[in-house]
């Protein structure tokens, strides 16, 4: 029978089932950081168990960790500190691979496993994070799980669990310049809403999909959660093989050419059968930006805000009308132009080197908005390290950027990056929830390209104007 | 694990769409290595002023709501980070169920786990149960998952789907580790399989 791609990994990885179809699901990967791991392992202890598979296992900092210049001698928030402390304590009480703060391999754990070569095509990924999905771009089955489940990898490296459902956008076409994968997701989360991947695995194939370099693939299956959905998919190609190829983790020599044998086989079959198709032309998409605080309230730049007295709902025309409070913004009035404090350019979305060189681009030559205070987080000390290397660092620092070390910094208020309340950033990260950035902060969601482009205007701004 | 049978309680109506995971348990009250204590932080943005105050018209701030171990919410609750802090919030809280149109996934899961038992039902039905959680004092519901029904102040049964294997696990408050470990010997004839050039993650 013709089989999906996802079909074909969970197939791969079934262990054993039970009489009622729940699955043994066998885990390749798993992903630990700071926040989501302390009660799992506090359960191990407890019970008298060992992780199963270390060599399966790594663990990195990024939740908590300050992104300033002085953070290996600063005193961090004690709170943070002790996450931190219980983490390092953790892997090594139990044998688990680790990339400290002061290691350069250290940085957002969705861009540390990629870019080590520990993710790789066909394989079953999990993290207790919720943008786990950003492994999928690689051809592998990733998703976030909660403690419990930390709990259970570790313990037996699997996972018990049902299938999702199939579903399959594509997007054909040529994106126009400006745009980049942020783009296409936004527009695809405005299309179908923050409910409509539920149940399902997403799988992305196209023209512009094939398109994409491994930066743009794995924003777009990074978001595939704020779209619903279980997972995000990028069928493996020779993109993803050259990604992979001479990655510190990746396999060598003859096991790398065996490996992309078999990686040459994942591929969703002709026929196969999907739940829900979706398609979109990547030519009608122009650069997207959000207004609202779902990461489905999308608007094209040339767009206006919405007005709740349009909306037949009631209960939505409620939560428009505080959406728009909240948010400080008059119904009708256009999105580009508003005025913004901070601009963000970071997150396990947009903060690998190609988003950097993008933001560059714009950057180049021009200063920071006075009003405005702007933050570059790197993905990895590693990008931090070849960003400076390319001169992108000093693209920015010139123009009036903060240059920071990696971390997850201002996408959610957990370390000392914050907006204050009532502050509006502009920020390349996934979620644009209220008080995500900080308490009261205001949000818009954007490519890293019109991030930059915002910073130095000052404005949320067209950035197909300035380039 | 807790197990659940049947509940009868207060029910609050909580009548918001996309109650994301940043609305049930802010990231700043994350840094917790427990998983006791977070009841009081439970909706904290919505239930407290900037000064630590009560805001006095949210709900589960109200009488009887203080009390309600039973949500009835909108449409995709739970949706955003996979933080297992926020069924850990609702149940230091009180809450053993939570009644919404849908659910987002890793919070539907992650809810079992807890012994936090989580309903989808359809829009009609919830509105029904949410007029009935606005009645105050009378605002009781029961859940019996053995029978799957919420039954309804007036004596109306709602039935509701449930996968068979959560349902027996949360009736018997079994644990999943020691389930799975029950097919040790399955997952030993697995890795044994598992292909040669598979990289270990060793020796950073
Ligand atoms: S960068 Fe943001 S979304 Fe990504 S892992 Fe960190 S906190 Fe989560």
């Amino acid at each position: 029978m013709a089989q999906t791609l996802f079909d074909k990994i969970w197939d791969a990885h079934v262990v054993d089932k039970t009489e009622d179809g729940t699955c043994v699901l066998y885990i390749d990967r798993h992903l630990v950081h700071e926040v989501t791991s302390p009660q799992a392992f506090e359960g191990l202890r407890m019970a008298g168990r060992k992780v199963r598979r270390v060599e399966n296992t790594v663990a990195v900092v990024d939740h908590n960790v300050p992104t300033s210049p002085e953070r290996l001698t600063e005193v961090n928030e004690p709170e943070s500190a002790l996450q931190i402390a219980t983490l390092e304590q953790n892997v090594k009480e139990f044998g688990v691979t680790y990339f400290p703060m002061s290691d350069p391999r250290q940085g957002i754990v969705h861009v540390v496993g990629p870019e080590q070569g520990i993710s790789l095509p066909g394989m079953t990924i999990v993290c207790g994070d919720s943008h786990t999905s950003t492994h999928g771009a690689l051809g592998a089955l990733a998703f976030g799980i909660g403690t419990s489940e930390v709990e259970h990898v570790l313990a037996t490296q699997t996972l018990l669990q049902k299938p999702a459902r199939n579903m399959l956008i594509r997007v054909e076409g040529k994106l126009p310049a400006g745009c980049s994968g942020k783009d296409i997701m936004l527009a695809v989360i405005g299309k179908i809403g923050t409910g409509g991947g539920t149940g399902h695995v997403i799988e992305f194939a196209g023209e512009a999909i094939r398109a994409l370099d491994m930066a743009g693939r794995l924003t777009m299956c990074n978001m595939s959660i704020e779209a619903g959905a279980r997972a995000g998919l990028i069928a493996p190609d020779e993109t993803t093989f050259a990604y992979i190829k001479d990655r510190p983790f990746a396999p060598k020599g003859a096991d790398f050419d065996r490996a992309v044998e078999y990686w040459h086989t994942l591929r969703s079959d002709a026929g196969a059968h999907y739940d829900k198709i979706v398609e979109l032309r990547a030519e009608d998409i122009i650069p997207q930006v959000t207004w609202g605080t779902s990461p489905e309230t999308v608007l094209p730049i040339t767009g206006t805000v919405p007005d709740p007295a349009a909306e037949p709902d009631e209960a939505r025309r409620g939560q428009m009308q505080r959406m728009l409070e909240y948010m400080g913004l008059e119904a009708g009035q256009q999105i580009a132009g508003t005025p913004v404090d901070v601009v963000f350019i970071g997150s396990c979305t947009n903060s690998r080197i190609e988003d950097l060189r993008a933001a560059a681009t714009v950057a180049k030559g021009r200063r920071v908005a006075p009003s405005v205070r702007a933050l570059v987080v790197p993905g990895s000390g590693l990008i931090k390290q070849q960003a400076e290397r390319e001169g992108l660092a000093e693209i920015f620092t010139e123009a009036g950027f903060e240059w920071r070390e990696a971390g997850c910094s201002m996408c959610l208020g957990m370390n000392p990056d914050k907006l204050t309340p009532g502050q509006r950033c502009a920020s390349t990260s996934n979620r644009n929830f209220e008080g995500r950035q900080g308490p009261g902060g205001r949000t818009h969601l954007l490519s890293p390209a019109m991030a930059a482009a915002a910073a130095v205007t000052g404005r949320i701004t067209d950035v197909r104007e300035m380039i | 694990m807790d197990k659940f049978t049947t509940l009868t309680a207060i029910a609050a109506p909580l009548d918001i769409d996309n109650i994301d995971t940043d609305k049930i348990i802010p990231a700043r009250f994350l840094k917790t290595i427990k998983r006791t204590g977070l009841g009081r932080n439970l909706f904290a943005d919505m239930r407290y002023n900037p000064d630590g105050s009560e805001k006095a018209d949210f709900i589960l701030n109200r009488e009887p709501y203080r009390h309600a171990e039973i949500l009835v919410a909108g449409d995709n609750f739970g949706c955003g980070s996979s933080r297992e802090h926020a069924p850990w919030a609702l149940k230091d809280f009180g809450i053993r169920c939570v009644i919404a149109t849908s659910f987002a996934d890793i919070f539907y899961n992650n809810s079992f786990k807890n012994g936090v038992l989580p309903i989808a039902l359809p829009e009609e039905a919830c509105a029904k149960l949410r007029a009935d959680a606005a009645m105050g004092e009378n605002a009781r519901l029961t859940v019996d998952l053995a029978r799957q029904v919420v039954i309804r102040p007036n004596g109306e049964e709602i039935p509701f789907e449930i996968d068979p294997f959560r349902k027996h696990c949360l009736l018997n408050g079994l644990d999943d580790i020691g389930l799975t470990l029950e097919h040790a010997s399955a997952i030993d004839a697995y890795e044994a399989r598992m292909p040669s050039w598979l990289p270990k993650i060793q020796g950073a």
